[in-house]
């Protein structure tokens, strides 16, 4: 292998952003016929790495080869002209066109006066197609397929001229497992066909199963190669993680108080089944797992955003049916949704009403609202959470994602929740903001509020959890009760390896 | 949406601003142009430009809550002459006959129920099946008006009443009944929509829907009375105008959706929900106005009124965009 010419090869790429080194130095090559994966960590810079190859950003430092000829990537179709090309995990293509136009979007073969040669455009589709080996044909329409079969169709993309290098980028997140088997197909064929592989996942068992080697990102530098066939789980993990970061919860486990919530055998469709935890007054319960693994969903579902198909809520030992935000929040159930700006928000108001929203249904003096009452609870709780803005007239748009996060906090708050589940406590807040929302969520915990926190941030949950329960595709894996934790059989459980599945 | 900076000024002060500078243009260009014999901003000119901004405006007040509501309505001039047939028409039902002049009273709340109905069906139809507003009340525009023709075919339906007439053109400190109507509902919906729970969950919800529900706000309810309330509106605009006119053609009202909407967004209401005043839009209202009596006190004709407000009205959105663009991050599609 090492004989060959390399299909693409990256020397000491660099990226930085302001503050943050994002990529130090990453090299790393895919021979033509070889099944590369890449690894990390969330936010060890594998899609930094990615945008780079695509011309989405320009390194400072670094050069990229492509058959050991210099390559300036400016952008992806500049890319695919080379012969690099992306099997993005969100599909991008149009629905109301057929397979063929899809394929072909952009580059439609022309006859002259600019008419399209529609013969050679099926022709040429179903020729792809028939190397993918799929039941549909170029006239399909692609709103109507699967969506493995609209990766297919992305995939056929990426052949319509001479490949060299495919990189695939967490291609199974929603595929089932028959889908899977064939994709895994279409990846040894392109491979036999001397195609250069990246594979970017998650899933060890799939990295075992279809990859040559293995290269591992951990906070943006590059930490090594290994031969997948001389390795093991235990020896990746340690790559990945290998940080030596401050986990001691540097305080005694709370006093823990009566069961706030409890769950049983809570299932909802495809999203998650068979779901039992209970919630004590005084902890903090972390969720952890691979995005999709429905851990949002659950909360969702506690929040009566989703109804369940099977199973059962209770509070404080009163069953609930919870079918409406309304109830759940007349029940002292209150959702810190994962995107504060869509779900959480009302970018155009002012601090002090978005602080207020739920609640404003009571704080009327005749018929007007109690601005008094409004501005008393708005400040009350800019001291206790220190939320930095200039005044409450401030619209809420113009905070930082710290602060932004303090005031739907704070919502809730207000409301005087007996449960409070975070999702995504710190998506997109810088450092400094993120230790005192950490911090904030132990201190609620201590006042005797039941906590749940799902977090896609190994550090975080472990950071803040007194108890994690780590999930994969769609179940519990493995519960770690207090103290019981280590990074090892946490990475394991969430890549399904290792869990008990029916942990106590 | 309380935000006192500098472009915030500009922007809620733009309107104003404008009709500043119609007055100006209209009273200089009059000395040169125009054919009548006394000033533009005369004062009596001004207290007729309100009256005849009322029916457009009352609507229009009612058009910029269900449009910071996050939908649109436009049904609103088929709502309007359907208020209006009912009015007129029934005064002259049998089983009125013995109220005298009573059945004034009973005409004006048969026509304001008629347009909280048609309001209410468009709200409802609007929550329960989740179409977008603009499909359903497209159709409601053209149902309500088939209503209207099936009343009485291509016929104007009339009915006057002298002490009807009187009671239209009652006059306080100069200002008719139309303008006293449309100064009211300015008022009181301003008053609704910045001080009262309603208004506050209505701009919640036409700017970010899914938080408001997350925030438990009853979506549906909200919205189904805003469109009880500009049925109400559009019935109201009918009752003020057809009492003193006493006949109303079926294609009455027509087009009265979009004059509506121009002056909401005149006004600085966005069309996409969340942010907009209805001082603003009574600034739009009297803008127009504005332009077509100061148009066609310089002598310019009808057509050429409708397009300087078309020209004016993209003018006016794009600089609108300018001023709010924030730095570049804004996509290039």
């Amino acid at each position: 292998m090492t004989d060959q010419t390399p299909a693409l090869r990256l020397e000491n790429i660099v990226k930085t952003f302001p503050g943050v080194r994002a990529l130090g130095g990453v090299s790393f090559e895919v021979f033509p016929g070889e099944v590369h994966a890449l690894m990390g960590e969330n936010g060890a810079g594998k899609s930094t790495l990615m945008k780079v190859l695509g011309g989405i950003y320009q390194p400072e430092e670094g050069r990229i080869f492509v058959e050991e000829v210099q390559t300036v990537m400016t952008s992806p179709l500049q890319a695919k002209a080379k012969g690099v090309m992306f099997i993005h995990q969100e599909l991008s293509l149009a629905e109301e066109l057929s397979v063929a136009e899809n394929v072909y979007l952009g580059e439609l073969p022309r006859k002259s006066f600019g008419r399209v040669d529609w013969a050679r455009l099926y022709a040429q589709t179903d020729e792809i197609l028939d190397r993918l080996k799929v039941s549909f044909n170029a006239r399909t329409r692609v709103g109507d397929l699967s969506i493995a079969n609209q990766q297919m169709v992305e995939i056929a993309r990426a052949l319509t001229v001479e490949a060299k290098a495919v990189i695939f980028d967490e291609p199974t997140a929603s595929l089932t497992d028959a889908e899977k088997v064939v994709l895994f197909d279409v990846i040894s064929d392109l491979r036999a066909d001397g195609v250069g592989i990246v594979y970017i996942s998650h899933r060890m068992e799939e990295i075992f199963k279809i990859t040559d080697r293995i290269s591992v990102l951990r906070d943006g530098e590059y930490r090594g190669t290994l031969v997948t066939a001389e390795t093991d789980e235990d020896e990746i993990t340690q790559m990945m993680i290998g940080r030596s970061l401050d986990l001691s919860r540097n305080a005694a486990p709370v006093e823990v108080g009566e069961v706030a919530l409890r769950v049983e055998g809570l299932s909802c469709g495809d999203l998650f089944q068979d779901v039992s935890f209970e919630l004590r007054q005084g902890e903090v319960v972390g969720f952890y797992g691979l995005v999709g693994a429905g851990r949002t969903e659950i909360a969702e579902t506690l929040f009566g955003l989703r109804t369940p198909s099977s199973g059962r809520i209770f509070l404080k030992d009163e069953e609930l049916k919870i079918s409406s935000p309304i109830e759940a929040i007349g029940h002292g159930i209150s959702l810190v949704p994962e995107s504060r700006k869509e779900q959480g928000l009302i970018l155009g108001m002012n601090c002090r009403d978005n602080i207020t929203l739920p609640q404003v249904d009571d704080m009327t003096a005749g018929p007007f609202v109690a601005d008094g009452a409004e501005v008393a609870i708005f400040d009350q709780y800019r001291d206790r959470l220190q939320i930095k803005t200039p005044s409450w007239r401030t619209s809420v748009g113009s905070l930082s994602g710290g602060n932004q996060q303090k005031i739907v906090i704070g919502k809730w708050l207000a409301m005087r929740p007996d449960v409070l589940i975070v999702d995504e406590p710190t998506r997109g807040i810088d450092v400094g903001s993120k230790s005192e929302i950490h911090n904030l969520l132990r201190d609620l915990a201590a006042q005797g509020y039941a906590v749940m926190v799902i977090s896609s941030e190994m550090p975080e949950v472990l950071h803040v959890s007194d108890r994690i329960i780590a999930m994969y595709h769609g179940r519990i894996m493995r519960k770690f009760g207090v103290g019981e934790v280590t990074e090892d059989s946490l990475v394991q459980a969430i890549s399904g390896i290792g869990g008990d599945g029916q942990a106590a | 949406m309380t935000k006192p900076t500098l472009s915030g000024l500009i922007k809620n002060g733009a309107i104003w601003g404008f009709i500043v500078l119609e007055l100006i243009f209209f009273s200089v260009a009059g000395h040169f142009w125009s054919m009548s014999e006394s000033a533009f901003m005369d004062f009596g000119n001004m207290l007729l430009l309100l009256k005849q901004s009322a029916p457009i405006g009352i609507i229009a007040v009612g058009m910029t809550v269900i449009m910071i509501n996050g939908n649109i309505d436009l049904s609103v001039g088929a709502t309007y002459a359907l208020s209006a047939v009912v009015m007129l028409d029934s005064m002259s039902w049998p089983i009125f006959a013995g109220l005298g002049d009573w059945v004034i009273p009973v005409a004006w709340l048969l026509a304001l129920l008629t347009g909280v109905t048609l309001g209410l069906i468009n709200g409802l139809i609007v929550w329960k099946t989740g179409v977008d507003a603009f499909i359903v009340t497209l159709g409601a525009m053209l149902g309500y008006r088939g209503l209207v023709f099936m009343y009485n075919g291509e016929q104007p339906t009339y009915h006057l009443n002298w002490t009807m007439v009187d009671i239209a053109e009652a006059n306080v400190l100069g200002l008719e009944t139309p303008s006293l109507v449309l100064i009211a509902v300015v008022v009181i919906v301003w008053l609704l929509m910045t001080r009262t729970v309603h208004g506050r969950n209505a701009y919640a919800i036409g700017d970010n829907r899914e938080a408001a529900v997350n925030a438990g706000i009853r979506v549906g309810p909200h919205m189904l009375l805003n469109f009880a309330l500009i049925g109400f509106l559009s019935a109201l605009s009918a009752v003020a105008f057809y009492s003193a006119s006493g006949s109303v053609n079926p294609n009455d009202g027509t087009l009265f959706e979009l004059w509506a909407i121009t002056a909401v967004v005149l006004g600085g209401t966005k069309l996409t929900g969340g942010s907009g005043s209805i001082i603003g839009t009574f600034g739009g209202v009297i803008a127009i106005q504005l332009l077509r009596k100061g148009l066609g006190y310089i002598g310019a004709d009808t057509e050429t009124v409708n397009l300087v407000i078309g020209t004016i009205l993209i003018a006016v959105l794009f600089l609108d965009k300018q001023l709010n663009r924030k730095g570049q991050e804004e996509l290039k599609v």
